[in-house]
């Protein structure tokens, strides 16, 4: 028995997708997110609220975070778009999700692509934030486990690796402060 | 126990699984893998985003389901009118109360028998029509096209009125819940006379939402007689048996898988109707359906912390001995019996010494979502208002407060008749944690300093404890290790982020002297894996571990007697180190594991394990001491939370990080729940939600959480509680985290706000009351 998927019209855009040009044809009343999740099979930008509150779909549009949730993918021609699977290469990590695993500022880990991204914008515009800088740019990301701190140590040890520095956790950050 | 969230098990008849106990395994001494900070095992999947979470799965000839949700507090439904929606495209079957799949009653998660869409909506957001469709947007739409009458009803939204005359009815039986639940030592009449200070004092707690990162979601599929379910769950047995409950099918024909999920607090724990729905869309469509639910949903559905009304009235002694505690609790259920004061008077009952006490605890009706188990249910909200009232009485008598409830450690749970703990390190969390942050120094410098500003600084410490730790039976693990060394572990418990596999492939680590990465792990698949009861109380690292430990014993046990035949010794001169069997004695013996004819000849070996009992006549109880220090901007009524100190005994550290994620997550949570987090009912117009939503509902972010928190864990060497030595760190984390801000705020300002969340407005109020600000 034929199963149509009947949607309108698609629209049909061509963008760069984690390096890679491509082309895709979707329902044009998509947003970024679904075309992502959907027709890109790019599941790893998980969906929170829909409603730009949480910051769970962030990705960088041309390097800017943006919430996926709130942008058209009709908005998204010719442009470029990095999500959480665009970041490692091939199997290595890249610095972020490294120290993000290393330092548990993974949990149950449904917040992380979206905490990985904006802290990857922020790092590219500022090799060396402050405590109150990371806040600042993280602030719009909510986490409902980890209660943010080993987000920052994460953060601030992924910078000093990326500058060159050899940096190594901080002994309180893996057994505690006493 | 009534209110352990397994207990519902019981409570329908269904009967647990009795599994066999394991031999009783000595306790460890020093440890070579448990206790150290160790990645996640799956740490790579969470951070690449290939971990595959229900939502993310998509399968051939998929359909979309939704639900549709009565937006009235309390309606009945009189008609439903699908023609128009099952007609638009892509709509391939709408189920309402009025088709024939749902004309019988079924007992849904609640233990009340009704048809899975009741006519009879008790709250907004109750399921009342559901469509599958070939994609999402067109199941929203055909939702948007179904017509219902609803006949509206008078709402009760306000749990204060409920037992007021001619208050709305919630239920035919009235807004009561039960009776209410009396428990009574000794005389607190005497008590009061005893005492040289009595305070009385009201306190409430707004109600707080679980709200997980992840929205509950499921996909259902269906070969012949047989449904599966991924699901996103804290317990896939717990949706296993209840589906099955609910569908009138064997437990073994629903399998229900849960690899991974994005965080639950309880809200996960227990089975929802979208999961039934999701199966009966895909029965009737013969298609696989993913039904995930949308963050609206979420708020109005699956579950809260209920609101808490509370008195306490205590007596103490000018030597700081309490005389006697009166505690009187009422709570929201919700619209049907759901835990409304689950557990609310325990820290009354149990947290310090005190020969007199009484407590009453009744649960309430209303017309709003029915309650949850939510991280450590009544704890937070009774530790609210006794750990507010031991700062009172402590200012009272001229006391530390400090000092006041080291006075008053118990060594006995009083509240289960004077059993002792297996071990109790509140004292040291008091002590060691008060140490740690300086009580003593920021108390006498800010008394010093005067605190004249209008940002006044303040400090506080509130105590807890955990009435369900230590976990206990039934849990079955299964070890298996390859001729190669390598090792896998076969585990019916889901891993809700909090580390249980990483936990638990360093218990297999220990005993097998294996890397914890040469541990792989099945898990959560009631089709593959054992059993296990759902990941929550804080029960399962000390559940699962000594279950994982006596199955990893039970293989070590073959390998060595393996080995002594072949390297003709003593089985009882070999352990296992490194991937190779060595003899304590002589280290010229050894053998690789790989060097076993034995294990060479059977490609693997296999050892189950099993939790046995808790020890009789004990009480295993992880305890905590929280110390905090906060600013107040009298004028604008805004608190800066600018450290924390956490102090707690959970037993054994299993691994530090897991343990220090629990209690940083923990803190936050408790900050959310002081400070911002509430439910806010419209209760006089609509009865309905006013913030059904994350900007107006306000989980804490990075700018409401101090960076500067120190995690102090006391470690009693419990040899008693179970083979692992753990209690369990989740709950208890979060329990003493308000109360302790709490006493903070009157620390900096000298006024004692009762009602969470201490907004800017309910400070302001409060100050403005005292003349300040």
């Amino acid at each position: 028995m034929p199963r149509p998927r009947p949607t309108a019209d698609p629209a049909v855009i061509t963008l760069e997708v984690n390096g890679e040009r491509c082309a895709v044809a979707f329902a044009p009343h998509k947003t970024l997110l679904e075309v992502l999740r959907e027709d890109l099979d790019l599941t790893g930008t998980k969906h929170g609220c829909e409603l730009g509150e949480c910051g769970t779909c962030t990705v960088l549009l041309d390097d800017a975070p943006v919430l996926s949730c709130l942008v058209l993918g009709l908005a998204c021609d010719g442009r470029r778009v990095r999500t959480v699977e665009g970041m490692a290469e091939g199997a290595r990590l890249h610095p972020l999700q490294e120290t993000f695993a290393d330092l548990g500022a993974a949990q149950c880990g449904y917040c992380t692509p979206g905490f990985l991204l904006t802290a990857q914008a922020l790092l590219d515009a500022n090799p060396r934030p402050t405590r109150d800088e990371i806040k600042a740019a993280l602030a719009g990301n909510l986490c409902r486990c980890t209660g943010y701190l080993k987000i920052y140590e994460a953060v601030e040890l992924a910078a000093a690796r990326l500058r060159g520095e050899d940096a190594e956790p901080a002994r309180e950050t893996l057994y505690g402060r006493r | 126990m009534k209110e352990h969230p397994d207990a519902q098990y019981y409570i329908r008849g269904i009967e647990l699984p009795e599994t066999e106990v394991s031999t009783d395994l000595e306790p460890w001494g020093e440890t070579r893998v448990v206790g150290k900070p160790l990645p996640r095992v799956d740490g790579y999947e969470r951070v690449s985003g290939t971990a595959v979470y229900p939502a993310d799965l998509t399968l051939p000839g998929m359909l979309y389901g939704a639900i549709l949700r009565c937006p009235h507090p309390h309606a009945m439904v009189t008609a439903v009118d699908v023609r128009r929606a099952a007609a638009m495209p892509g709509v391939r079957a709408a189920l309402t109360a009025f088709t024939p799949l749902d004309r019988a009653t079924r007992p849904h998660a609640d233990m009340i028998r009704t048809q899975l869409f009741d006519p009879h909506c008790r709250f907004q957001g109750e399921a009342v029509a559901a469509v599958a469709a070939e994609t999402a947007y067109q199941a929203r739409d055909a939702l948007r096209a179904i017509q219902v009458q609803y006949e509206e009803r008078p709402f009760l939204a306000d749990e204060r009125k409920a037992l007021e005359p001619g208050a709305p009815q919630v239920r035919d039986s009235g807004n009561q819940a039960g009776e209410t639940q009396v428990y009574q030592r000794g005389d607190v009449a005497r008590g009061f006379a005893e005492a040289d200070v009595v305070l009385d004092q009201e306190y409430r707690n707004e109600c707080e939402i679980h709200t997980p990162m992840e929205l509950h979601g499921c996909v259902a599929r269906w070969d012949g007689d047989r449904l599966t379910l991924w699901e996103s769950t804290q317990g896939v047995y717990n949706v296993q048996m209840q589906v099955a409950a609910t569908l009138g099918m064997p437990f073994s024909l629903v399998r229900v898988v849960g690899h991974y999920m994005g965080g639950g607090f309880g809200s996960k724990l227990q089975t929802s109707k979208y999961s039934v729905v999701a199966a009966l869309l895909a029965k009737t469509t013969a298609r696989p359906v993913k039904l995930v639910l949308t963050r609206e949903e979420t708020l109005l559905a699956v579950g809260n912390r209920p609101a808490s009304n509370m008195r306490l009235k205590a007596g103490v002694k000018r030597d700081g001995t309490i005389t006697a505690m009166q505690f009187w609790g009422s709570g929201a259920s919700g619209s049907e019996p759901a835990g409304g004061v689950s557990l609310l008077d325990w820290p009354v009952r149990d947290t310090y010494t005190c020969a007199n006490v009484r407590t009453e605890l009744t649960d309430l009706l209303i017309n709003a979502g029915p309650a949850r188990p939510f991280r450590a249910p009544g704890h937070p909200q009774g530790a609210w208002a006794l750990e507010q009232m031991m700062d009172a009485l402590a200012e009272a008598i001229g006391m530390d407060p400090v000092a006041l409830r080291v006075r008053n450690v118990p060594t006995v749970s009083q509240a289960r008749g004077n059993v002792p703990y297996t071990s109790t390190g509140l004292r040291q969390c008091l002590e060691q944690g008060a140490a740690a942050f300086g009580w003593d120094a920021v108390r006498a410098e800010i008394a010093r300093q005067g605190n004249r500003g209008t940002v006044k600084r303040g400090v506080g410490v509130a105590a807890g404890l955990w009435v369900a730790g230590g976990g206990g039976p039934p849990s079955t693990a299964v070890v298996k290790i390859f001729a190669d060394g390598s090792v896998n572990l076969n585990m019916g418990a889901s891993d809700i982020g909090t580390g249980t596999k990483t936990v638990m492939a360093m218990v297999v680590a220990e005993e097998l002297g294996v890397a914890p990465d040469a541990v792989e792990i099945e898990h959560a698949d009631t089709g593959s894996t054992q059993f296990a009861t759902g990941s929550g109380g804080s029960k399962t690292v000390p559940t699962e571990s000594p279950a994982v430990r006596a199955a990893a014993v039970d293989v070590k046990r073959q390998l060595l007697e393996l080995a002594a035949e072949e390297l003709k010794v003593e089985v009882s001169t070999l352990t296992l180190r490194d991937g190779k069997v060595v003899s304590t004695q002589d280290p010229a013996v050894t053998r690789s594991l790989t060097e076993l004819q034995g294990l060479r000849r059977r490609r693997s070996l296999t050892g189950v394990g099993y939790r046995g009992p808790n020890p009789a006549n004990k009480a295993v109880t992880p305890f905590a001491a929280q110390f905090c220090e906060v600013e107040v901007d009298t004028a604008s009524g805004e608190v800066r939370v600018v450290r924390f100190v956490a102090a707690h005994d959970s037993g054994r550290v299993m691994n530090q990080l897991t343990y220090q994620n629990q209690v940083f997550g923990g803190i936050t949570m408790g900050i959310g729940f002081g400070l911002t987090e509430e439910r806010v009912l419209d209760v006089d117009q609509t009865g309905k939600m006013a913030n059904l939503n994350w900007h107006d509902y306000k989980l804490p972010t990075m700018l409401d959480v101090p960076a500067d928190m120190t995690c102090v864990p006391i470690d009693p060497k419990d040899t008693e509680c179970n083979a692992t030595g753990a209690k369990g760190i989740g709950e208890p984390a979060t329990i003493p985290t308000a109360a302790a801000i709490g006493n903070a705020i009157y620390h900096a300002t000298g006024v004692r706000v009762t009602h969470t969340p201490v907004d800017p407005l309910r400070l302001v109020a409060a100050l403005a009351e005292r003349g300040e600000g």
